[in-house]
Protein backbone atom coordinates (compact mmCIF):
# COMPACT_ATOMS: atom_id res chain seq x y z
CA UNK A 1 0.00 0.00 0.00
CA UNK A 2 1.39 3.39 -0.60
CA UNK A 3 1.03 6.14 2.66
CA UNK A 4 2.96 9.01 2.01
CA UNK A 5 1.28 10.56 5.28
CA UNK A 6 4.15 11.13 8.14
CA UNK A 7 2.93 10.89 11.59
CA UNK A 8 5.28 14.16 12.18
CA UNK A 9 7.44 16.58 11.27
CA UNK A 10 10.52 15.03 12.23
CA UNK A 11 9.73 11.82 10.66
CA UNK A 12 9.03 13.26 7.53
CA UNK A 13 12.40 15.28 7.72
CA UNK A 14 14.33 12.15 8.92
CA UNK A 15 17.54 11.60 6.68
CA UNK A 16 18.52 14.69 5.46
CA UNK A 17 22.13 15.14 4.68
CA UNK A 18 24.97 17.54 5.69
CA UNK A 19 25.50 19.91 2.31
CA UNK A 20 22.12 19.06 1.04
CA UNK A 21 20.62 21.34 -1.39
CA UNK A 22 17.01 22.34 0.05
CA UNK A 23 14.26 24.34 -1.63
CA UNK A 24 11.89 26.03 0.46
CA UNK A 25 8.87 27.63 -0.96
CA UNK A 26 6.84 30.51 0.64
CA UNK A 27 6.66 34.15 -0.64
CA UNK A 28 6.25 36.68 1.93
CA UNK A 29 3.83 35.96 4.38
CA UNK A 30 2.08 32.85 2.28
CA UNK A 31 2.64 29.73 1.60
CA UNK A 32 5.92 29.22 3.93
CA UNK A 33 6.46 25.92 5.47
CA UNK A 34 7.33 27.47 8.86
CA UNK A 35 7.47 24.06 10.93
CA UNK A 36 9.41 21.61 8.56
CA UNK A 37 11.89 24.79 8.90
CA UNK A 38 11.88 24.54 12.58
CA UNK A 39 11.94 20.85 11.91
CA UNK A 40 14.85 21.35 9.87
CA UNK A 41 16.63 23.34 12.43
CA UNK A 42 15.68 20.79 14.85
CA UNK A 43 16.75 17.46 12.96
CA UNK A 44 20.50 19.61 12.73
CA UNK A 45 21.54 19.34 8.90
CA UNK A 46 24.40 22.15 8.05
CA UNK A 47 25.97 23.31 5.34
CA UNK A 48 22.88 23.80 3.34
CA UNK A 49 22.70 25.15 0.44
CA UNK A 50 19.31 27.08 0.72
CA UNK A 51 17.04 27.99 -2.82
CA UNK A 52 14.32 30.91 -1.77
CA UNK A 53 12.59 33.60 -2.50
CA UNK A 54 12.82 35.80 0.70
CA UNK A 55 15.31 35.48 3.10
CA UNK A 56 12.54 35.09 6.03
CA UNK A 57 11.10 37.64 7.64
CA UNK A 58 11.98 39.09 10.98
CA UNK A 59 13.22 36.24 13.11
CA UNK A 60 10.67 33.03 11.45
CA UNK A 61 10.52 30.77 9.01
CA UNK A 62 14.34 31.25 6.77
CA UNK A 63 15.68 33.80 9.21
CA UNK A 64 15.09 31.25 11.88
CA UNK A 65 17.22 28.86 9.82
CA UNK A 66 19.80 31.44 9.50
CA UNK A 67 20.47 32.15 13.13
CA UNK A 68 23.28 30.63 14.12
CA UNK A 69 24.79 33.32 15.88
CA UNK A 70 20.87 35.13 16.86
CA UNK A 71 21.76 36.91 13.75
CA UNK A 72 19.92 36.88 10.46
CA UNK A 73 20.31 37.11 7.16
CA UNK A 74 21.44 40.93 6.40
CA UNK A 75 23.74 40.84 9.38
CA UNK A 76 25.20 36.91 7.89
CA UNK A 77 25.77 38.35 4.40
CA UNK A 78 27.33 41.35 5.70
CA UNK A 79 29.91 39.35 7.95
CA UNK A 80 30.89 36.77 4.96
CA UNK A 81 29.22 34.10 6.43
CA UNK A 82 26.80 33.56 3.79
CA UNK A 83 27.50 33.10 0.23
CA UNK A 84 24.24 34.00 -1.99
CA UNK A 85 23.65 33.59 -5.45
CA UNK A 86 20.87 36.71 -6.64
CA UNK A 87 18.60 35.50 -9.21
CA UNK A 88 15.70 37.35 -10.47
CA UNK A 89 12.43 36.16 -9.61
CA UNK A 90 11.02 34.36 -12.88
CA UNK A 91 14.31 32.67 -13.56
CA UNK A 92 14.51 31.40 -10.46
CA UNK A 93 11.17 29.83 -10.43
CA UNK A 94 12.04 28.59 -14.26
CA UNK A 95 15.27 26.80 -13.26
CA UNK A 96 13.52 24.86 -10.93
CA UNK A 97 10.66 23.72 -13.15
CA UNK A 98 13.43 22.93 -15.65
CA UNK A 99 15.25 20.88 -13.32
CA UNK A 100 11.77 19.19 -12.47
CA UNK A 101 11.18 18.81 -16.10
CA UNK A 102 14.27 17.39 -17.03
CA UNK A 103 15.07 20.09 -19.12
CA UNK A 104 19.13 20.50 -19.39
CA UNK A 105 19.59 24.68 -19.91
CA UNK A 106 17.63 26.83 -21.31
CA UNK A 107 17.83 30.52 -23.21
CA UNK A 108 16.02 33.24 -21.47
CA UNK A 109 15.54 36.73 -22.29
CA UNK A 110 15.42 37.79 -18.81
CA UNK A 111 18.65 39.69 -17.35
CA UNK A 112 20.53 40.06 -20.40
CA UNK A 113 22.84 43.35 -20.93
CA UNK A 114 22.92 43.28 -16.60
CA UNK A 115 25.25 42.21 -13.99
CA UNK A 116 22.98 39.37 -13.15
CA UNK A 117 23.89 37.70 -16.39
CA UNK A 118 27.88 37.94 -15.47
CA UNK A 119 29.35 35.73 -18.08
CA UNK A 120 26.73 33.41 -19.22
CA UNK A 121 26.29 32.53 -23.01
CA UNK A 122 24.08 34.54 -24.54
CA UNK A 123 22.60 34.02 -28.13
CA UNK A 124 20.75 35.83 -30.53
CA UNK A 125 17.45 33.73 -31.56
CA UNK A 126 15.55 35.52 -34.48
CA UNK A 127 16.47 38.82 -33.38
CA UNK A 128 16.18 38.68 -30.14
CA UNK A 129 18.79 38.45 -27.04
CA UNK A 130 19.12 35.15 -24.56
CA UNK A 131 20.92 34.15 -21.47
CA UNK A 132 22.08 30.52 -21.04
CA UNK A 133 19.99 29.80 -17.50
CA UNK A 134 20.95 25.76 -15.76
CA UNK A 135 17.77 24.40 -13.88
CA UNK A 136 17.96 24.19 -10.23
CA UNK A 137 17.65 20.52 -8.70
CA UNK A 138 17.09 20.10 -5.12
CA UNK A 139 17.88 17.13 -2.81
CA UNK A 140 14.69 18.02 -0.22
CA UNK A 141 11.62 20.49 -1.14
CA UNK A 142 9.78 21.59 1.41
CA UNK A 143 6.83 23.54 0.71
CA UNK A 144 3.27 24.15 2.42
CA UNK A 145 -0.53 22.67 0.94
CA UNK A 146 -3.50 23.21 1.51
CA UNK A 147 -4.51 19.10 1.81
CA UNK A 148 -3.07 16.19 0.68
CA UNK A 149 -4.39 12.30 0.58
CA UNK A 150 -1.77 9.28 1.26
CA UNK A 151 -1.01 9.33 -2.66
CA UNK A 152 0.74 12.86 -1.78
CA UNK A 153 -1.73 14.56 -4.38
CA UNK A 154 -1.87 18.50 -3.24
CA UNK A 155 -3.86 21.26 -3.28
CA UNK A 156 -2.98 24.47 -2.18
CA UNK A 157 -4.80 27.68 -1.15
CA UNK A 158 -4.89 31.26 -2.50
CA UNK A 159 -1.47 32.79 -3.28
CA UNK A 160 0.19 30.04 -0.52
CA UNK A 161 0.66 28.18 -3.74
CA UNK A 162 3.54 30.02 -4.98
CA UNK A 163 6.62 27.95 -5.60
CA UNK A 164 5.36 24.71 -3.80
CA UNK A 165 4.42 23.10 -7.20
CA UNK A 166 7.69 23.92 -9.15
CA UNK A 167 9.69 22.71 -6.11
CA UNK A 168 7.96 19.77 -5.56
CA UNK A 169 8.95 18.87 -9.06
CA UNK A 170 12.55 19.46 -8.60
CA UNK A 171 13.25 17.60 -5.67
CA UNK A 172 14.44 13.66 -4.71
CA UNK A 173 12.38 13.96 -2.31
CA UNK A 174 9.45 16.41 -1.75
CA UNK A 175 7.79 17.09 1.77
CA UNK A 176 4.90 19.34 2.02
CA UNK A 177 2.70 20.20 5.27
CA UNK A 178 -1.00 20.21 4.88
CA UNK A 179 -4.10 21.45 6.83
CA UNK A 180 -5.94 18.49 6.38
CA UNK A 181 -5.61 14.93 5.40
CA UNK A 182 -8.31 13.33 2.92
CA UNK A 183 -9.28 9.90 1.93
CA UNK A 184 -8.04 9.15 -1.59
CA UNK A 185 -10.81 10.08 -4.33
CA UNK A 186 -11.84 13.08 -1.71
CA UNK A 187 -9.80 16.02 -3.75
CA UNK A 188 -11.70 16.96 -7.15
CA UNK A 189 -9.13 15.02 -9.89
CA UNK A 190 -9.93 18.36 -12.00
CA UNK A 191 -8.19 20.56 -9.04
CA UNK A 192 -5.27 18.70 -7.74
CA UNK A 193 -2.21 21.19 -8.53
CA UNK A 194 0.49 18.74 -7.82
CA UNK A 195 0.27 15.20 -8.55
CA UNK A 196 1.11 12.92 -5.60
CA UNK A 197 4.09 11.57 -7.61
CA UNK A 198 6.21 14.62 -7.34
CA UNK A 199 5.86 14.27 -3.42
CA UNK A 200 7.28 12.00 -0.79
CA UNK A 201 5.82 12.65 2.49
CA UNK A 202 2.67 14.82 3.91
CA UNK A 203 2.48 15.38 6.91
CA UNK A 204 -0.24 17.47 8.82
CA UNK A 205 0.08 20.25 10.74
CA UNK A 206 -2.40 23.00 12.95
CA UNK A 207 -4.31 25.44 10.69
CA UNK A 208 -2.57 28.59 12.39
CA UNK A 209 -1.69 30.52 9.33
CA UNK A 210 -4.65 30.67 6.95
CA UNK A 211 -7.58 31.63 8.52
CA UNK A 212 -8.54 35.53 7.76
CA UNK A 213 -7.40 37.63 10.10
CA UNK A 214 -6.15 34.33 12.12
CA UNK A 215 -2.53 34.88 11.13
CA UNK A 216 -0.72 37.80 12.94
CA UNK A 217 2.23 38.78 10.69
CA UNK A 218 5.75 38.78 12.00
CA UNK A 219 6.41 42.56 12.78
CA UNK B 1 17.62 79.04 -10.98
CA UNK B 2 14.38 76.01 -12.65
CA UNK B 3 11.33 78.20 -12.46
CA UNK B 4 8.63 76.11 -10.35
CA UNK B 5 6.26 74.42 -12.56
CA UNK B 6 3.02 73.27 -11.22
CA UNK B 7 3.91 69.64 -10.59
CA UNK B 8 1.71 66.61 -10.70
CA UNK B 9 0.69 65.31 -6.78
CA UNK B 10 1.16 61.40 -7.07
CA UNK B 11 -2.57 61.03 -7.35
CA UNK B 12 -2.53 63.27 -10.16
CA UNK B 13 0.23 60.99 -11.95
CA UNK B 14 -1.38 58.18 -11.20
CA UNK B 15 -4.62 59.20 -13.17
CA UNK B 16 -2.16 59.99 -15.70
CA UNK B 17 -0.82 57.05 -15.92
CA UNK B 18 -4.15 55.21 -15.82
CA UNK B 19 -5.96 56.91 -18.22
CA UNK B 20 -3.66 55.21 -21.13
CA UNK B 21 -4.36 51.92 -19.74
CA UNK B 22 -7.13 50.39 -22.25
CA UNK B 23 -10.05 48.36 -21.91
CA UNK B 24 -9.29 44.49 -20.89
CA UNK B 25 -5.89 45.27 -20.86
CA UNK B 26 -3.79 42.90 -18.36
CA UNK B 27 -1.56 45.20 -16.04
CA UNK B 28 0.97 44.58 -13.33
CA UNK B 29 1.51 47.39 -11.12
CA UNK B 30 4.90 47.45 -9.35
CA UNK B 31 5.58 47.80 -5.83
CA UNK B 32 5.02 51.17 -4.44
CA UNK B 33 3.80 54.16 -6.54
CA UNK B 34 2.91 52.16 -9.61
CA UNK B 35 0.10 50.77 -7.26
CA UNK B 36 -1.81 53.62 -6.98
CA UNK B 37 -2.80 53.63 -10.57
CA UNK B 38 -5.18 51.11 -9.40
CA UNK B 39 -7.87 54.02 -7.79
CA UNK B 40 -7.38 56.19 -10.46
CA UNK B 41 -9.05 53.59 -13.51
CA UNK B 42 -11.36 55.60 -15.42
CA UNK B 43 -14.95 54.71 -15.58
CA UNK B 44 -16.12 51.94 -17.55
CA UNK B 45 -12.65 49.78 -18.47
CA UNK B 46 -12.37 46.62 -17.59
CA UNK B 47 -8.72 45.33 -16.20
CA UNK B 48 -7.37 42.74 -14.73
CA UNK B 49 -4.29 43.07 -12.57
CA UNK B 50 -1.74 40.68 -12.19
CA UNK B 51 0.05 40.19 -9.33
CA UNK B 52 3.75 37.99 -9.81
CA UNK B 53 3.34 35.94 -7.05
CA UNK B 54 0.35 34.49 -8.75
CA UNK B 55 -2.49 35.99 -9.00
CA UNK B 56 -4.78 37.21 -11.97
CA UNK B 57 -8.02 39.60 -11.46
CA UNK B 58 -6.59 41.02 -8.55
CA UNK B 59 -9.04 43.79 -6.26
CA UNK B 60 -8.64 45.97 -3.59
CA UNK B 61 -7.22 45.54 0.18
CA UNK B 62 -9.96 43.98 2.32
CA UNK B 63 -11.37 45.71 5.38
CA UNK B 64 -9.97 45.92 8.49
CA UNK B 65 -10.18 42.61 10.14
CA UNK B 66 -10.59 40.19 7.40
CA UNK B 67 -7.07 40.29 6.28
CA UNK B 68 -5.94 37.17 4.80
CA UNK B 69 -2.02 36.48 4.71
CA UNK B 70 -2.54 33.54 2.21
CA UNK B 71 -3.38 36.37 -0.43
CA UNK B 72 -1.20 39.12 -0.59
CA UNK B 73 -0.04 40.85 -3.29
CA UNK B 74 3.86 41.20 -4.80
CA UNK B 75 4.53 44.19 -2.36
CA UNK B 76 2.92 41.36 0.55
CA UNK B 77 -0.38 43.63 1.41
CA UNK B 78 -3.28 41.65 2.02
CA UNK B 79 -5.43 41.61 -1.28
CA UNK B 80 -8.97 40.62 -2.19
CA UNK B 81 -10.11 38.49 -5.73
CA UNK B 82 -12.26 39.56 -7.85
CA UNK B 83 -14.85 37.28 -9.42
CA UNK B 84 -13.12 35.95 -12.22
CA UNK B 85 -10.00 35.69 -10.18
CA UNK B 86 -7.43 32.60 -10.32
CA UNK B 87 -4.47 31.57 -8.90
CA UNK B 88 -1.70 30.06 -9.98
CA UNK B 89 2.19 28.97 -9.58
CA UNK B 90 5.39 31.07 -10.13
CA UNK B 91 6.25 29.62 -13.16
CA UNK B 92 3.23 29.86 -14.57
CA UNK B 93 3.04 33.41 -13.52
CA UNK B 94 6.51 34.41 -15.09
CA UNK B 95 5.71 32.73 -18.12
CA UNK B 96 2.81 35.11 -18.47
CA UNK B 97 5.08 38.09 -18.75
CA UNK B 98 7.89 36.34 -20.50
CA UNK B 99 5.83 34.71 -22.87
CA UNK B 100 4.17 38.08 -23.68
CA UNK B 101 0.90 37.69 -22.28
CA UNK B 102 0.77 40.74 -20.14
CA UNK B 103 -0.26 43.94 -21.87
CA UNK B 104 1.50 46.64 -19.38
CA UNK B 105 3.40 46.71 -16.43
CA UNK B 106 4.16 50.14 -14.57
CA UNK B 107 7.33 50.25 -12.46
CA UNK B 108 8.89 52.79 -10.47
CA UNK B 109 13.08 53.29 -11.50
CA UNK B 110 16.00 54.90 -10.37
CA UNK B 111 16.82 55.82 -13.57
CA UNK B 112 15.54 55.71 -17.53
CA UNK B 113 18.09 56.20 -20.99
CA UNK B 114 16.81 58.28 -23.45
CA UNK B 115 16.47 54.77 -25.19
CA UNK B 116 14.66 52.97 -22.67
CA UNK B 117 17.27 51.22 -20.75
CA UNK B 118 15.96 50.53 -17.25
CA UNK B 119 17.68 50.92 -13.70
CA UNK B 120 15.40 50.15 -10.84
CA UNK B 121 16.85 46.91 -8.79
CA UNK B 122 19.92 48.68 -7.12
CA UNK B 123 21.61 51.75 -6.41
CA UNK B 124 24.89 49.83 -6.63
CA UNK B 125 26.20 50.78 -2.85
CA UNK B 126 28.53 49.38 -1.34
CA UNK B 127 27.06 46.88 1.29
CA UNK B 128 23.27 47.41 0.61
CA UNK B 129 21.73 43.84 0.32
CA UNK B 130 20.97 43.10 -3.13
CA UNK B 131 17.26 41.63 -4.20
CA UNK B 132 15.79 41.79 -7.36
CA UNK B 133 12.54 40.27 -7.32
CA UNK B 134 10.72 40.27 -10.38
CA UNK B 135 11.51 43.54 -11.89
CA UNK B 136 13.43 42.11 -14.62
CA UNK B 137 11.49 39.77 -15.58
CA UNK B 138 8.58 42.06 -15.86
CA UNK B 139 10.79 44.99 -17.55
CA UNK B 140 11.65 42.65 -20.42
CA UNK B 141 8.43 40.71 -21.10
CA UNK B 142 5.66 42.59 -20.83
CA UNK B 143 4.09 44.00 -23.82
CA UNK B 144 4.68 47.40 -22.76
CA UNK B 145 6.82 48.77 -20.02
CA UNK B 146 6.08 52.04 -18.57
CA UNK B 147 7.81 53.92 -15.69
CA UNK B 148 5.95 56.27 -13.42
CA UNK B 149 8.43 58.51 -11.32
CA UNK B 150 9.76 62.08 -10.41
CA UNK B 151 11.19 63.35 -13.07
CA UNK B 152 14.35 64.64 -10.89
CA UNK B 153 15.60 63.47 -7.79
CA UNK B 154 15.74 65.10 -4.46
CA UNK B 155 19.36 66.77 -5.70
CA UNK B 156 17.44 68.05 -8.81
CA UNK B 157 19.20 65.88 -11.11
CA UNK B 158 17.56 64.12 -13.98
CA UNK B 159 16.52 60.54 -13.55
CA UNK B 160 15.97 60.16 -17.53
CA UNK B 161 19.23 60.18 -18.41
CA UNK B 162 21.86 59.66 -21.39
CA UNK B 163 22.98 56.35 -20.32
CA UNK B 164 22.10 54.46 -16.98
CA UNK B 165 25.11 55.02 -14.32
CA UNK B 166 23.10 52.16 -11.89
CA UNK B 167 22.97 48.59 -12.53
CA UNK B 168 20.91 47.86 -14.96
CA UNK B 169 17.05 45.66 -15.16
CA UNK B 170 17.06 45.68 -18.80
CA UNK B 171 17.69 47.05 -22.04
CA UNK B 172 15.99 49.30 -24.26
CA UNK B 173 12.55 47.98 -22.26
CA UNK B 174 10.72 51.10 -21.53
CA UNK B 175 8.79 52.92 -23.89
CA UNK B 176 6.94 55.18 -21.78
CA UNK B 177 7.79 57.27 -18.58
CA UNK B 178 5.43 59.26 -16.56
CA UNK B 179 6.57 62.20 -14.43
CA UNK B 180 5.36 64.69 -12.00
CA UNK B 181 6.26 66.93 -15.11
CA UNK B 182 5.55 65.47 -18.02
CA UNK B 183 5.08 62.41 -20.12
CA UNK B 184 7.92 60.53 -22.79
CA UNK B 185 8.24 58.00 -25.04
CA UNK B 186 11.34 56.18 -25.37
CA UNK B 187 11.99 55.10 -29.17
CA UNK B 188 15.30 53.75 -30.54
CA UNK B 189 15.96 57.25 -31.64
CA UNK B 190 15.73 58.83 -28.03
CA UNK B 191 13.01 61.16 -26.19
CA UNK B 192 9.74 62.02 -27.60
CA UNK B 193 7.50 64.35 -25.71
CA UNK B 194 3.79 62.96 -25.19
CA UNK B 195 2.54 65.72 -22.79
CA UNK B 196 4.04 68.35 -19.86
CA UNK B 197 2.45 69.97 -16.97
CA UNK B 198 0.57 73.17 -17.60
CA UNK B 199 3.33 76.20 -19.08
CA UNK B 200 6.77 73.53 -19.13
CA UNK B 201 7.93 74.28 -22.64
CA UNK B 202 9.63 71.43 -24.81
CA UNK B 203 12.60 73.39 -24.64
CA UNK B 204 12.87 74.40 -21.21
CA UNK B 205 12.02 70.28 -20.51
CA UNK B 206 15.62 70.37 -22.40
CA UNK B 207 16.61 72.05 -20.50
CA UNK B 208 15.63 70.09 -17.21
CA UNK B 209 16.61 66.72 -18.33
CA UNK B 210 19.42 67.69 -20.23
CA UNK B 211 18.53 65.54 -23.47
CA UNK B 212 17.15 66.61 -27.13
CA UNK B 213 13.52 65.34 -26.73
CA UNK B 214 11.27 65.18 -29.87
CA UNK B 215 8.18 67.17 -30.19
CA UNK B 216 4.84 65.05 -29.71
CA UNK B 217 3.56 63.25 -32.63
CA UNK B 218 0.67 65.37 -34.07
Amino acid sequence: MINKIAQSVADALAGIQDGATVLIGGFGTAGIPNELIDGLIAQGAKDLTVVNNNAGNADVGLAALLQADSQVFDGLYRAGKLELELVPQGNLAERIRAAGAGIGAFFCPTGFGTELAGDRETREIDGKQYVLEYPIHGDVALIKAEAGDRWGNLVFRKAARNFGPVMAMAARRTIATVHDIVELGALDPESIVTPGIFVSKIVRIDRVATLAGGFKKAA
Amino acid sequence: MTPTYPRRTKDQLAARVALDIFDGAVVNLGIGQPTLVANHLPEGREVILHSENGILGMGAAPAAGSEDYDLINAGKQPVTLLPGGAYFHHADSFAMMRGGHLDICVLGAFQVSAKGDLANWSTGEPGAIPAVGGAMDLAIGAKQTWVMMDLLTKQGASKIVERCTYPLTGLACVKRVYTDLATFACTAHGLQLVDAVEGLSREALEGIVGLPIAPAAP
